[in-house]
């Protein structure tokens, strides 16, 4: 045996035992003296064959030995002298990679917060200060000629990159800044700039180049064998930066460029099925908060290759089939969904004219489905999601048949999604402006000039919407209705049901600018100059036989707005109640105005006012006018709802409807607050009662937001003393949502629901206390 | 209290969920595919519409033909010269933006063209008290010294071409209907009369436009006639070398590139055609652009060839990208019909309309190389003002 290597081992022996046993401070101290002779850099140093040695073989020992002893005892023993220190600069100047696993090792080791946790977290905490991780790179670099145990090596990544998780879940409340991900990876991404740098630098002084071992760090570099340029160790180191970029969100120094990324990572995602299996499935489907540049660069990646290109056929059929999938659609978060579809919109504009061909059956039959049960769905942002993404992949994989066009207005979503679906442009053709752009000015407002006159009468009106063929007259009369109901509120009342009916059925049989809210807010008007028939009207309608659901939702925004607009306090500021005649004024009462107004006028005629500000009355108090008609409003469409029509399926086909619906009734009972709104509310938590576990988010949302106007409407008193039961069951099942529901809005509702219970209790509570 | 209860109701989302449940939506739309007219995508949001950069009131009477004079030759200031229906012609200074001086040469009719010549401030107009009055107007004077008798009673605007040395070439509705006269000035000699064959019966000629390729020195002329076909003469051999039908409704005015030998009318239909003069001297339409509202009154290419202007009965000033077609701007700000429209060798526009006022608006500024390189062959009726200028 080499002497140099028994000596070592004889010394470190007995350091090791005096270490760990020894409570005596000069002689810890002087033991660490010894020890420290074995490390580069010291100041009467050991021969260079035995600090080899004792750096291959002991120096994990040693340092184990010393996160062992660390606690307060120990380090008081030789406070003074600065053991503490001491102990550090092990850790700090021996090889890099055997400390920070030993370091790492004892964080994960611990059993619980204690203070050697602490010391050594924080002693973590100035190894990555020190600038140490580089030293843990380029210390894999440069192993040359000995070739380090790939299963080190991955260990050694693993840690690396999960440094923060893994501090996090050991330190919990106690972590340290260093170790979050957001300080952690900057530092990490330069420290490793700097070892690239450094490693380059050395290959260009010395022809002798570390590339082999390079490569063993498991990348399997795409330029094996290549020693010149600076970018084969890159893509050598390629594993490095692949663990990076696959467990951080966005690892702030990967360039959003596919190019970059395929130099850096080569073909390693064919050739690694772990790389593959994160590129391919996980970065896809379930971690979907990466940004979509991000997104973008990876499929760029995928597509840039002839080789990887088979693997983003197979992304785009996984995606488009969990795209497809109606579960999916009904569980995923929409965040999800809008990263799915985005990605199904890259790979599309990723994907040639051929390889599309080759699978489009596959593809069309998913894409289909999906389009099928993102049109069902109640939500606007899933719709639009199936439209977007409907007419894209049809163009793309159906290019020889007719354009699928659906009618969705332009958004920021749109517009996003519509750039992505674009082929990304060519690197070497940059786009070239053209020389004379004019960009146009707005011209919305560029319409048919209109020549037929307004009808003046509401007569007239019903008379040109029914009858009429002059369809400048139509359009002039529907966009007279609204005021003319509204001025004349006796003429309109004589044909209210009649007008309604009209209004109803009435279709948009040449193009008018804003049909549906002309119609809209013509029924509005009629509605609530005659609240009780027309309503009355509207709610059988809602249950009748023949009418699109297009239709009856109408109806219910009718009511809704209609309701609105009744219950808006001083709606009639000058206009004398002409309705039913209330009661006769008190006798008597008349005088006292008249009195008043002739001291009114003699002040007002001695008072000399410099601006003459609108004299404006507070305004008057009057009675909600909701309250009396709520009942028409609201009973007759809880009526029905369980009874499927051959058209008409609520609890089947037409959740939409339902949802729609749970959201006006619950908008009713929130407008009809102060009145004896009990039975109302009583119906109402049976209604949601029986729908709860209802599988549509927006049905849920619907029925949370009902119980809570069912809070804010009914008196507390009231609540509590003839819905107790109710309150209970309801109480539970929203605790329940709250916590459970895959749908955010509906948890959001649930815990607002659950708040406004604890504020009624608390409030009840404080009254029966006294 | 006030508690958000969520998504409300009556947020419609626009995206109309379809109708009956009897048909699937998306089989549907799959089968009949709804090509709808969505609005082009742009970038960004579209600029707001523009506003005039100033109004000209005081014609007190509807304005039927603009006419820019000066300006951007260092002459002096530019000024705008506007013919009313009530027979007066202003000259208005574009600085203080009020009229130096009112021609009254026209017994109370309508002007309804307006010319400047290059030589001593000459200004020629036309009436329809079937006068045509030549006017000097240098050193502040205002007096006709020259008139002509027209011959016919239509809405035909003459058009002259200058030819050198003093001389110019004028083209007016004739004596027959459907005929255009050709007079050499200012000796009022009657060069020729343009009759068309007898079995073409274009109707009458309802705008002139004298021109002459850069290839050669015969004068030619396009007519608009009220059969909606646009026609070519060679004015010296008395023929038509092309006719074409674009409209089926009277031009009412076109506008000609003779760079890119290419031009556009407006008719009292719904369209716009764009038609081109190939190297045989051929007419063919080229594509029209359907409108909103139906009648043009009046068309004019911008100096620079970049945009056109149209004037409508619509009320509203119309402005396209010449090359393309595209549209750029909708003006509306007048309430009555739109008669005339007039560019300024600066760019600047103005709209003359029946409720008497003028609307002068600065869109998309002439960039300063552009105009210099097209001084040399100016649109059309300014042609012969440039080339002595």
């Amino acid at each position: 045996m080499d002497p140099a290597v028994s000596a070592v081992r004889v010394a470190v022996r007995e350091a090791v035992h005096t270490l760990s046993s020894c409570e005596d401070g000069d002689r810890v101290l002087s033991t660490l003296g010894s020890l420290k002779r074995y490390l580069s850099g010291a100041e009467s140093p050991a021969p260079p064959g035995e600090q080899e040695e004792f750096a291959r073989v002991h120096f994990a020992a040693v340092l184990r030995c010393l996160a062992g002893r660390l606690s307060p005892g120990w380090l008081e023993l030789g406070a003074d002298d600065g053991l503490e220190e001491l102990c550090a600069s092990f850790f700090l100047e021996g090889p890099a990679d055997q400390a920070f696993l030993v370091l790492m090792e004892s964080i994960e080791g611990a059993a619980g917060p204690s203070f050697r946790l602490m010391k050594t977290a924080q002693l973590l905490a100035r190894f990555l200060g020190a600038g140490r991780m580089a030293a843990v790179m380029e210390g894999q670099c440069r192993r040359l000629g000995e070739p380090a145990s790939p299963l080190l090596q991955e260990t050694l990544l693993t840690k690396v990159v999960g440094l923060p998780d893994r501090l996090a879940n050991r330190l919990q409340r106690e972590n340290l800044d260093a170790f979050l991900p957001q300080n952690y990876f900057p530092l990490l991404a330069e420290e490793m700039v700097r070892v690239l740098q450094a490693v380059v630098d050395s290959l260009r002084g010395r022809g002798r180049c570390s590339v082999p071992s390079a490569r063993t760090s498991g990348a399997g570099g795409s330029l094996a064998g290549t020693r010149g340029p600076s970018l084969g160790h890159l893509s050598a180191n390629g594993s490095l930066w692949f663990m990076l970029f696959s467990l951080h969100p966005s690892p702030p120094t990967v360039p959003h460029r596919p190019e970059v990324l395929s130099r850096l990572l080569g073909n390693l995602v064919i050739k690694n099925k772990k790389a593959q299996f994160v590129m391919t499935r996980k970065l896809l489907f379930l971690q979907y908060h990466h940004s979509t540049p991000m997104l973008q660069s990876l499929l760029g990646y995928l597509a840039a290759d002839s080789q990887r290109r088979p693997l983003l056929v197979q992304a785009l059929k996984g995606l488009l089939e969990t795209w497809g999938s109606a579960s999916a659609i009904r569980h995923a978060p929409l965040e999800q969904q809008r990263y799915l579809s985005k990605a199904v919109l890259i790979c599309l504009a990723r994907l040639g004219e051929a390889e599309l061909r080759d699978s489009r059956d596959e593809l069309l039959a998913s894409l289909m489905a999906g389009v099928k049960s993102r049109l069902d769905s109640s939500l606007p942002v899933v719709r639009r999601l199936g439209m977007i993404v409907a007419e894209t992949a049809s163009a793309r994989l159906h290019p020889e048949g007719p354009p699928l066009r659906f009618q969705y207005e332009e958004d920021e979503l749109s517009r996003e999604m519509l750039a992505l679906a674009a082929p990304p442009p060519a690197d070497d053709s940059p786009v070239e402006a053209s020389d004379d752009e004019l960009v146009p000015y707005d011209m919305s407002g560029d319409q048919e000039l209109k020549r037929s006159k307004a009808p003046t009468y509401v007569r007239d009106c019903l008379e040109a919407l029914t009858s009429c063929e002059d369809w400048g007259r139509w359009e002039a009369a529907l966009r007279a209705l609204e005021g003319l109901v509204i001025r004349n509120p006796a003429a309109a009342r004589e044909v209210s049901v009649e007008l309604a009916k009209v209004l109803l059925h009435l279709e948009e049989k040449t193009c008018v600018e804003g049909f549906e809210g002309l119609r809209q807010r013509a029924l509005v008007a009629v509605v609530v100059t005659d609240p009780a028939p027309v309503a009355e009207y509207l709610t059988t309608q809602f249950y009748a036989l023949n009418f699109s659901l297009r239709q009856r939702m109408d109806i219910l925004d009718v009511l809704t707005l209609a309701a609105q607009e009744l219950s808006r306090p001083g709606r009639l500021p000058k206009a004398p109640q002409c309705g039913p005649p209330g009661p006769a004024p008190p006798p008597g009462s008349t005088v006292a105005p008249a009195w008043r107004t002739v001291v009114e006028e003699r002040i007002r005629s001695k008072t000399r006012r410099f601006s003459k500000g609108s004299a404006r009355r507070g305004r008057d108090a009057g009675p909600n006018q909701f309250n009396v008609v709520a009942g028409y409003f609201f009973f007759p469409l809880l009526r029905h709802f369980d009874r499927p029509l051959v058209t008409f399926d609520l609890l089947g086909d037409d959740q939409l409807v339902l949802g729609r619906l749970a959201h006006t009734l619950g908008a009713l009972m929130c407008l009809a607050v102060n009145t004896v709104a009990v039975p109302m509310g009583k119906a109402l938590l049976e209604f949601v009662w029986t729908l709860r576990f209802h599988g549509d988010a927006y049905v849920r949302r619907g029925l949370l937001s009902a119980v809570s106007s069912v809070l804010l409407s009914v008196p507390g008193e009231q609540l509590l003393a003839d819905l107790p039961d109710e309150l209970l069951e309801a109480r539970s099942w929203l605790a329940d949502v709250a916590e459970r529901d895959s749908d955010e809005d509906c948890r959001t509702l649930a815990i607002q629901a659950l708040l406004l219970l604890e504020k009624l209790r608390d409030r009840l509570l404080a009254l029966a206390a006294p | 209290m006030q508690v958000a209860l969520g998504v409300s109701p009556w947020d419609g989302d626009g995206t109309a969920v379809s109708g009956r449940r009897s048909v699937d939506p998306l089989r549907r739309r799959l089968a009949e595919p709804q090509v709808t007219a969505l609005p082009p995508r742009m970038a960004a949001s579209p600029l707001p519409p523009p506003d005039p950069r100033f109004v000209l009131r005081g014609t007190q009477s509807a304005v039927h033909a603009l006419h820019f004079f000066g300006g951007a030759q260092g002459q002096g200031h530019p000024l705008l010269l506007s013919g009313s229906l009530s027979g007066l012609v202003h000259i208005w200074s574009l600085q203080t933006r009020r009229p130096v001086a009112i021609l009254d040469g026209h017994q109370g009719q309508c002007v309804t063209w307006l010319q400047t010549l290059p030589q001593g401030h000459q200004l020629l107009s036309q009436g329809r008290d079937l006068k045509l009055c030549l006017w000097d107007l240098a050193e502040g004077r205002n007096a006709v010294v020259d008139s002509m008798h027209l011959e016919s009673m239509g809405f035909c605007r003459s058009s002259v071409l200058t030819r050198g040395q003093g001389k110019w070439m004028l083209a007016m509705p004739g004596s027959g209907s459907d005929e255009v006269q050709i007079l050499e000035m200012p000796s009022k000699t009657s060069v020729c009369t343009l009759k068309p064959e007898a079995d073409a019966k274009p109707g009458m000629p309802m705008c002139l436009e004298l021109w002459q390729a850069e290839s050669s020195p015969r004068p030619l002329l396009l007519a608009g006639y009220e059969d909606g076909s646009v026609a070519l003469w060679d004015v010296s051999e008395r023929k038509v070398c092309s006719r074409v039908a674009c409209h089926t409704e009277p031009v009412m005015g076109f506008g000609f590139d003779s760079q890119k030998a290419r031009g556009v009318s407006g008719s009292a239909e719904k369209a716009l055609a764009v038609w081109s003069l190939d190297e045989q001297q051929a007419l063919q339409v080229c594509k029209t652009h359907e409108l909103t509202n139906p009648g043009i009154a009046d068309v004019k290419i911008r100096p620079d060839r970049k945009i056109l202007a149209t004037a409508g009965w619509d009320h509203r000033v119309r402005v396209f990208h010449w090359r393309t077609m595209k549209p750029l701007a909708v003006l509306s700000f007048h309430s009555a019909t739109v008669h005339c429209v007039a560019f300024a060798t600066d760019g600047l526009l103005a709209a003359g309309s029946g409720d008497q006022r003028i609307s002068i608006w600065s869109l998309y500024p002439i960039s300063s190389d552009s105009s210099t390189s097209s001084l040399g062959h100016v649109e059309h009726r300014e042609v012969g003002a440039h080339a002595l200028a």
